[in-house]
């Protein structure tokens, strides 16, 4: 058996019976302990795994009503579980156990897989490199001394390094995307309100999306739709139909008007960025779409707005990181204010405590209508930025996830708005809602993985992900494991 | 210089809704501590909040009631501050867009009534309550209470004395009860009031600087605080001083009410909309549909008391004041159709033995149906008054229906015309001396005759029967004499 095939592809093989799920859970697991170096998982669900793993092999392989039974997954470690611990990669939350399994992990465990373990990310999924885990850095695997993005970092890493065949991630600003697109492995980032939030530790509400990544296009297609749908536990989810995703829509590309924004192309993007992702879009056109240019014209605000929003709900979803009820409380405090102060100051690592103040600042009376109102104004422009282009001119939205490939660990981090920018192309989707996903379209000269970026309108994730379909069925890149993966018979 | 007082309520609602106003968890009163929780009434990472549409129906309704505007397009916001009470660290709650605005509300005070005007009602969680053990210094918290559903009533600066806010209070508490959306137990903390009160010199229409008070819970509370309010806030006055700005904190064991922080110490609370809820459309059919199913109100209950029943205005008022009262009134009214009787009854002997025996009208051993009945029998004569006032003692003590023990005795009146013309005939009979007596001018014997009728019966004669009968019979006798 082989853990690089695309996860649809190991769904058919136990089918078949021609692998069983121990022995792919046992690959798994082993290949994981032997790349610990990676930083990939801070918690391995070993025993459950196998356990879930030799009852999977005994039920019988996938069917229509278990389609994932026998398959394993990697969960960022973001989503509550209620078996051990969900840290959020954070001081705060180190020993943290939660009662409730999130929405998003209980239907694909309903629907037959079960947990490989929890992976590492940036401390509350704030960051684009990893290197904000309040435990430990991932690595890249196709150049450990690079980032793997951020903030699901681990669960990039995990794919990239084939350490799972799939993997959830959380999107706030781009945290699937980018490091899909640095990890050169597919990432979904649904629409707002398609799959449950309930269960993922909120960063930015507003913003929070759950979504998959794994090698291929249909891989996330499978594992989106099983993971969306209403959720009476969410009142932001949406009771919409979804789809079988996984089966692409028939001659996707024929006449499909790819749009390409000017603002997307600029002196910033690496030269390899650009002649990569212009290549994709050529591939497309040669199965028959039609290169539209479009402007996003507020697309240069982005990033601006977005660091108010996300940082203004952060500072208020994090209030409750009090140090009263559980997680860490500091100790020998003398008096409330000061159990507050502490508890808050030794659990919250500096890029927490940063988007605290500003979303704190920001929100403040007499800056209140000067930063977040301008900032949802703005929000709004941008949204309406997408929806004219998807009514007057494309279908899809192409265009680099990244401006630039993997960096080097500790390049930025000294530098948070470099690091910000990082997610110039990858919030604009976010602020609007709608779905986006990061597909692997080449190396550059360092032979580091870059994204195309395909992006559709409000619950169009079927055109989208048919569309990467398409892309993949006549390319090989996401096929493609970091070369120094140990190898299969390793 | 004479000062007016000035002031406005905040009055916090709480519903009793079987659920938490974001989640399922129970939202009844009391429980052991931490028993009524759940991930979000913890403030657990992960939960979310879900809205129990009934408060917002509540919300509604009480909307309607105080003649307010519904708002379409609602909005719930974020409240920050830290307290350990407080699990999430924000309180939700609505702010810029109540969803009631613009009401009023009629109040009586000593019969002179006024209307004043309801600000806005807003919908909000309850927070928690911390616990402080001096014995071993330590501070609990039981958050049974975190996310029970409130509802912010704010009036407007209409009230002009303590007497008045008193009676706004009052009929804000009658009238939640008799929408059903809260029990307005101001002891159990169902009511909670904070007053903002200020004075200005008679004939100035500028207000004057304000204090707001908190913490006063409880009906008796109310003027006391007001009245040490205004009392403390005048000697500044007169004595040419200036009244700062600031919360105060009233202390029911003294009766004083002391400094609790000042405006510019006030908490920047950080307002702003509640990403994880959508917002709340109020659709016009959905308010037709709470209007539709509203509960008489008391003021409309006592005008039909008052006008369609005939009763005093007086005796409508004590019968409205609680939604029972009335409920158990016209069930009664209901089977007897004797207002005036029905009234009578409950208000001085139900009332009385309720009262004696501690007990709510809700538990009242007599059920409204069967007094009603007991009604019924005096008016058709069936029993004397003073048969059924034993009855009803009776009734009371032992939860029977009145006519069942009437029935089993055999206490029935006799109003039978031929039976008691028989016994008349025997009494007369039987008594030639004191008859010769009477027939010879002697009238006052009628009384002896009654009593010996009454006796023969063993009392079940209906005396006004009796008396009719008897007068027939010994005028027939006088005139006629056929002996």
């Amino acid at each position: 058996m082989d853990r690089h095939l695309p996860l649809t592809t190991l769904i058919e093989q136990l089918g078949k019976r021609e692998i069983s799920s121990v022995e792919l859970t046992e690959q798994y697991l082993s290949s994981a302990k032997n790349r610990s170096e990676l930083g990939v998982f801070l918690s391995l669900n070993e025993e459950e795994a196998l356990k879930a793993a030799r009852q999977a092999d005994q039920d019988g392989g996938p069917s229509e009503e278990m389609p994932l039974r026998g398959i394993p997954f990697a969960i960022k470690d973001i989503f509550t579980t209620s078996s051990g611990v969900t840290s959020c990669a954070s001081q705060f939350l180190k020993d943290y156990r939660s009662p409730f399994t999130a929405t998003s992990v209980q239907r694909l465990l309903n629907a037959g897989a079960f947990s490989l373990g929890k992976t590492n990310l940036d401390e509350f999924a704030m960051g684009s490199s990893n290197e904000n885990s309040s435990f430990f850095p991932v690595r890249n695997p196709w150049d450990e001394k690079r980032v793997p993005g951020g903030s699901s970092g681990g669960s990039g890493a995990a794919i990239a390094a084939r350490l799972a065949p799939v993997a959830l991630g959380t999107d706030t600003g781009g945290s699937i995307r980018q490091p899909a697109s640095l990890c050169g492995i597919t990432g979904l980032k649904p629409t707002y309100g398609r799959i449950s939030r309930y269960g993922l530790i909120a960063f930015a509400s507003s913003l929070d999306q759950p979504g998959p990544m794994a090698v291929s296009a249909k891989d996330c297609a499978l594992i989106g739709r099983l993971m969306a749908g209403k959720d009476e536990n969410d009142s932001t989810s949406v009771d919409r139909p979804v789809s079988r995703w996984e089966e692409p829509l028939e001659n996707i590309c024929e006449g499909l008007r790819i749009g390409v924004p000017k603002e997307y192309f600029i002196d910033g993007i690496s030269s390899a960025v650009g002649e990569r992702v212009e290549a994709g879009i050529q591939e497309l056109e040669k199965r028959g779409a039609q290169r539209v240019e479009i402007s996003l014209p507020h697309t240069e605000y982005a990033v601006a707005t977005y660091y108010v929003v996300a940082s203004a709900e952060a500072s208020s979803n994090l209030a409750r990181f009090d140090g009263i009820r559980y997680g860490t409380r500091a100790q020998e405090t003398e008096g409330l204010m000061e159990l507050y102060t502490k508890s808050r100051s030794e659990g919250f690592g500096p890029e927490v405590k940063r988007r605290i103040m500003m979303g704190t600042y920001v929100l403040s009376s007499g800056y209140y209508d000067a930063y977040y109102l301008k900032a949802q104004k703005v929000r709004t422009l941008i949204q309406q930025d997408f929806q004219k282009a998807f009514a007057d001119k494309c279908d899809v939205i192409a265009c680099p996830t990244t401006p630039h490939t993997a960096f080097p660990i500790g390049e930025k981090s000294d530098d948070p708005l470099q690091m910000y920018l990082e997610d110039i192309f990858t919030i604009p989707a976010s602020l609007a809602g709608v779905p986006a996903i990061s597909l692997p379209c080449g190396f550059d000269e360092n032979h580091l993985p870059i994204g195309l970026q395909l992006i559709g309108p409000a619950w169009e994730e079927h055109r989208i992900l048919s569309v990467a379909q398409a892309f993949q069925d006549e390319t090989d890149w996401h096929l493609q494991a970091p070369p120094h993966t140990p190898s299969k018979a390793a | 210089m004479d000062y007016e007082t000035v002031i406005g309520l905040e009055v916090h609602v709480q519903l009793s809704t079987e659920s938490k106003i974001f989640s399922s968890a129970s939202a009844a009163f009391g429980g052991d501590p931490n028993t009524h929780i759940d991930p979000l009434t913890f403030g657990l990472p992960g939960s979310l909040p879900v809205l129990n549409r009934k408060v917002a129906e509540s919300a509604i309704l009480l909307g309607l009631a105080l003649n307010c505007e519904i708002r379409k397009f609602n909005r719930f916001a974020r409240k920050h501050y830290f307290y350990p009470d407080l699990p999430k660290g924000y309180q939700i709650s609505q702010y810029d867009e109540p969803i009631c605005e613009h009401g009023r509300l009629k109040i009586s005070t000593e019969n002179v009534e006024r209307v004043i005007g309801v600000t806005r009602i807003h919908m909000e969680e309850d927070a928690g309550k911390n616990i402080h053990d001096a014995r071993t210094r330590s501070s609990l918290i039981d958050l049974n209470r975190a996310g029970v559903p409130l509802l912010e009533v704010v009036s407007e600066p209409d009230l002009r004395s303590p007497a008045e806010a008193g009676s706004y209070l009052k009929t804000l508490r009658q009238i939640v009860r008799y929408l059903g959306i809260s029990d307005g137990n101001m002891e159990e903390g169902s009511l909670r009031c904070d007053a903002n009160i200020s004075l200005r010199p008679k004939g100035q229409l500028k207000f004057g600087t304000r204090t707001e008070v908190k913490n006063i819970n409880s009906f008796k509370f109310v003027e006391r605080a007001l009245n040490y309010e205004i009392a403390r806030q005048l000697s500044i006055l007169k004595g040419g001083g200036q009244v700062i700005q600031e919360t105060r904190l009233f202390d029911s064991a003294n009766g004083s009410t002391h400094a609790m922080r000042s405006k510019e110490e006030s908490a920047d609370y950080r307002y702003f909309p509640d990403p994880d809820l959508p917002p709340l459309i109020v659709e016009e059919s959905w308010i037709e549909k709470v209007r539709a199913g509203m509960p008489q109100l008391p003021e409309q209950l006592m005008e039909k008391l008052h006008s369609e029943l005939g009763l005093s205005e007086y005796d409508a008022a004590v019968l409205t004041s609680e939604k029972e009262d009335v409920e158990y009134f016209l069930a009664c009214y209901k089977v007897c159709r004797n207002a005036k009787a029905s009234s009578n009854w409950v208000t001085s002997e139900l009332f009385g033995l309720l009262k004696k025996e501690g007990l709510s009208i809700t538990e009242s051993p007599i059920a409204a149906a069967d007094l009603g009945e007991l009604i019924r029998l005096i008016d058709d004569g069936t029993i004397s008054g003073k048969m059924a006032k034993e009855l009803f003692e009776e009734a009371f003590s032992t939860s029977r229906s009145p006519k069942e023990i009437m029935e089993e005795r055999g206490l029935q009146q006799i109003s039978d015309e031929g039976e008691l013309q028989a016994v008349i005939a025997e009494v007369l009979e039987a008594n030639p001396g004191q008859l010769a007596e009477y027939l010879g001018g002697k009238e006052k014997l009628k009384g002896f005759f009654v009593g010996q009728i009454m006796k023969a019966t063993k009392g079940s004669a209906n005396p006004k029967k009796v008396t009719e009968l008897l007068d027939r019979e010994l005028n027939t006798r006088k005139s006629g004499d056929p002996q």
